[in-house]
């Protein structure tokens, strides 16, 4: 903890990972908010179209919470490139600040005016309007997400650039930058693990809703949008979404490949390691349950395909945490797995009119809640540590991108204040969310989004 | 085209500090001038449904400033370390403030949210002119474009003091002034009476404070920074923003009948600008002067991204801030008037 660098990437990694569980609930509560504010737009008789806008309410509720949060998160992280990423910041500002700049110019503008609407403004507005706020906020995040994923796209496969005399990365292609193949798929895979959560937490709501015997009819509306959207969406995430994004590692990152996989020594028809602990002294992995020749096909689409391992590559172009590497890539691989069970086995449940009644489905959907929170973050987890030794793969260093004359004791020192404001924001949070699910939609006074009393 | 990113980006700041300016403002004013709790409501309902679009202000400032001037951005931001993370801090803190405090009705639970609002708000706006004050004054640059500096040391204006001096703590009471009489400018404008008189006093009061603060950094700005004197005299035609800014100041003045709430609120904005203007305009060609040798200073050439990322950043910036400027403008329509009765209660 005495080195500047440490603090530096534990300060990031604690207070993006903090950040990024509040995002990916409100972008996949967008998409499904704009949903049921389209079905209540659509609905034929007014029972029907009040029982969706009184959803909707509800869960605009939950989305203002989430998004406040989110924000307050959110607005450390733009300004810590600047802060603690110093020399990073001023040697590809010229390439990374585009995609930031055009997140605040482009999304977060659209993003706060229809929130500000939708929030506060159903009764001013008609139901048309208030309609097309949904959207805008859903396009709003969306478009967020897609400027971030094309930054830390770049961070893992610089296009468009080149290196200017004086040592600094000057863009040369703007349509290389945002149509990066790689920014293309993570952006899909990001994007859909979001409606994942977003879906996962509304039918666990609605889980918990008929376990309690509370609010039953809004539970079966909340259960039915969340599986349906759910299903699709895991089955989406892993392929194509997923399985893309893995080639895109494994053809320009195939030393992450191996240290993900704990493949320490190249294989014709390599194995996948289901389980195991890696040793990089011994180069082996303990105690492993292993596929054979899975890997192979899995990456190259050939059963005895030759995937290099660790032992094909340099130790100092290893990733520098594999064994944190490893399990993280292995948690979201194994979530994942487990997630589309519960789905698939939900929503035939759901199609063959028993999910409502199946105590242990209900169970079982309520006690996942945790989970897509979980796997998205080893999903993030895997990209970045991934990523080293680099911070931009194969032109800059991670070692030589921090700022020059921030000492490591500054740097504990907001690391420290970061954690306790976040803990404090993190239980008024939970308050927060634990008292509008117990009033519930009901609660909710007709045309008052914001639910104040 | 670095001349035009400089305005570019003046502009973005300038924004930011009139929009978000009102909302700080209204935190600092709102525990003076509100008593009852719905009057606190009124006041914070005032600013709800865009004091969330006025801070994306500094977010896509931010993001210019670093895109068009990353060595500007990341020489700053690392060289005022500690200020900019308490900023972060309080950021967090007001948001949180506004956004939770209506959720839960109790006397323990919104006078909590009150304060820490208002604290935030009065500490924020401090901090925001200390700011300005030192890239007036300048910084200790070294040869490889950084600097840091503690908090404080010995508080005289050298290049061995720290971020809060002499000078620069008198700009951030400068600017305190200013913005709480911008705020209780605004919720004059936006609510009714009792409020609106007791905060039009209480504007009328600070604008004396403003008025001797604004002399005080006039006086003190030219002293301590020479090149402002020879960027004045070089370029006469910058006089006007002196101007602006005095005539702000003097509208504001004028403007005292609950007829000319609006007028009154937009002189102050034009004070803002003015005052914005005329630093700008005094420091450039410099970004960030330096305080050690003057030929270390980052100025709009040393510090600029290269030429085509400022091309083509300017083809989507424009129509990008045309729209923003359209959204801005249909929010404060719908929400505009003075609040009704029933929408205080919110």
């Amino acid at each position: 903890m005495n080195s500047a660098l440490t603090v530096d990437r534990l300060q990031f990694a604690f207070t993006v990972t903090f950040h990024y569980l509040f995002p990916q609930l409100t972008m996949g509560l967008a998409l499904l908010i704009f949903v049921m504010k389209t079905a209540a737009l659509r609905a034929v008789d007014e029972q029907r179209r009040e029982h969706y806008n009184r959803a909707a309410r509800f869960w605009i509720k939950i989305f203002a919470i989430n998004f406040a949060t989110g924000v307050v998160t959110g607005i450390p992280m733009e300004f810590q490139f600047g802060t603690n990423w110093a020399q990073f910041s001023r040697t590809a500002g010229g390439v990374i600040g585009q995609p930031l700049a055009l997140e605040g110019v482009y999304s977060f503008f659209l993003e706060s005016t229809f929130l500000g609407l939708l929030v506060y403004g159903e009764k001013r507005l008609g139901p048309r309007l208030h309609w097309l706020s949904s959207l805008g906020v859903f396009a709003g995040s969306w478009i967020s997400g897609f400027f971030i994923i094309v930054t830390d796209a770049w961070m893992q496969h610089p296009v468009g650039y080149r290196i200017a005399p004086d040592g600094m990365i000057e863009l040369t292609g703007f349509r290389d930058l945002l149509l990066n193949p790689w920014a293309l798929w993570q952006y899909a895979h990001n994007m859909i693990a979001a409606v994942v959560t977003g879906s996962f937490v509304m039918a666990a709501l609605g889980a918990f809703y008929l376990l309690a015997k509370r609010h039953e009819n809004y539970a079966r509306t909340f259960l039915r949008f969340g599986v349906v959207a759910g299903s699709i969406a895991m089955v989406l995430l892993i392929f194509p979404a997923g399985d893309r994004q893995g080639r895109m590692v494994t053809e320009n990152q195939p030393v992450t490949l191996a240290a993900m996989e704990g493949l320490f020594q190249t294989a014709q028809g390599a194995p996948i390691a289901l389980v195991g602990q890696p040793d990089t002294d011994k180069m082996q992995l303990d105690n492993p349950i292993t596929v054979p020749n899975a890997l192979s096909f899995l990456t190259f689409r050939r059963w005895n395909a030759e995937v290099r391992g660790l032992d094909a590559f340099a130790r100092n172009l290893w990733p520098d945490n594999i064994p944190l590497l490893y399990f993280s890539y292995h948690i979201m691989v194994g979530l994942g797995t487990i997630l589309l069970a519960v789905m698939a086995l939900s929503v035939w449940l759901l199609a063959r009119g028993r999910l409502y009644t199946n105590r242990p489905a209900l169970w079982l959907l309520l006690l996942m809640t945790p989970f897509p929170y979980i796997a998205t973050t080893t999903g993030w987890m895997t990209a970045e540590l991934g990523r080293q030794p680099w911070l931009i793969y194969g032109v800059m260093r991670t070692a030589s991108g921090i700022s020059p004359h921030v000492s490591s004791g500054n740097g504990l020192f907001t690391l420290l204040g970061f954690m306790g404001l976040y803990t404090v924001l993190g239980i008024l949070f939970l308050f927060l969310i634990r008292r509008e699910i117990e009033r519930g939609p009901e609660a909710v006074v007709p045309g008052r989004a914001d639910g104040r009393p | 085209m670095e001349t035009l990113w400089f305005c570019l980006v003046a502009i973005m700041i300038a924004g930011y500090v009139v929009l978000d300016g009102f909302d700080l403002g209204a935190g600092i004013v709102h525990l003076l001038v509100a008593r009852s709790d719905v009057e606190k409501r009124t006041v914070i309902a005032s600013i709800g449904p865009v004091w969330d679009g006025n801070e994306v202000w500094l977010l896509a400032g931010g993001g210019t400033l670093y895109f068009a001037f990353p060595a500007l951005y990341a020489s700053s931001f690392s060289g005022f370390y500690l200020p900019l993370m308490i900023v972060l801090w309080l950021l967090v803190v007001r948001g949180i403030s506004i956004e939770f405090r209506s959720h839960v009705a109790s006397p323990v639970w919104t006078p909590l949210w009150d304060t820490s609002f208002a604290a935030a708000s009065l500490l924020l706006a401090i901090f925001y002119g200390a700011a300005l004050g030192n890239v007036v004054r300048g910084v200790p640059l070294d040869a490889s474009g950084y600097f840091f500096l503690p908090l404080w040391t010995d508080f005289r204006a050298s290049s061995a003091g720290g971020i809060l001096d002499w000078y620069t703590i008198l700009t951030g009471i400068a600017a305190l002034l200013a913005l709480t009489m911008h705020g209780a400018l605004w919720v004059a404008l936006k609510s009714p009476a009792p409020l609106r008189e007791r905060a039009a006093f209480l504007a009328r009061r600070v604008w004396w404070g403003v008025v001797a603060a604004t002399a005080a950094i006039t006086a003190a700005s030219f002293a301590i920074q020479p090149h402002l004197s020879m960027q004045f005299a070089q370029a006469p035609w910058g006089f006007v923003f002196p101007v602006i800014a005095a005539a702000g100041l003097l509208g504001v003045f004028l403007c005292k009948s609950p007829q000319t709430e609006l007028p009154a609120f937009l002189s102050s904005c034009g004070y803002l600008v003015g005052m914005l203007t005329s630093a700008a305009f005094g420091v450039y060609p410099f970004l960030l002067p330096a305080s050690t040798d003057p030929a270390l200073s980052l100025t709009i050439h040393n510090a600029a991204a290269g030429s085509y990322g400022l091309h083509i950043g300017l083809a989507w910036w424009i129509p990008g801030m045309l729209l923003a400027g359209a959204y801005a403008i249909f929010t404060y329509r719908r929400f505009s008037g003075k609040l009704r009765h029933d929408e205080q209660i919110k």
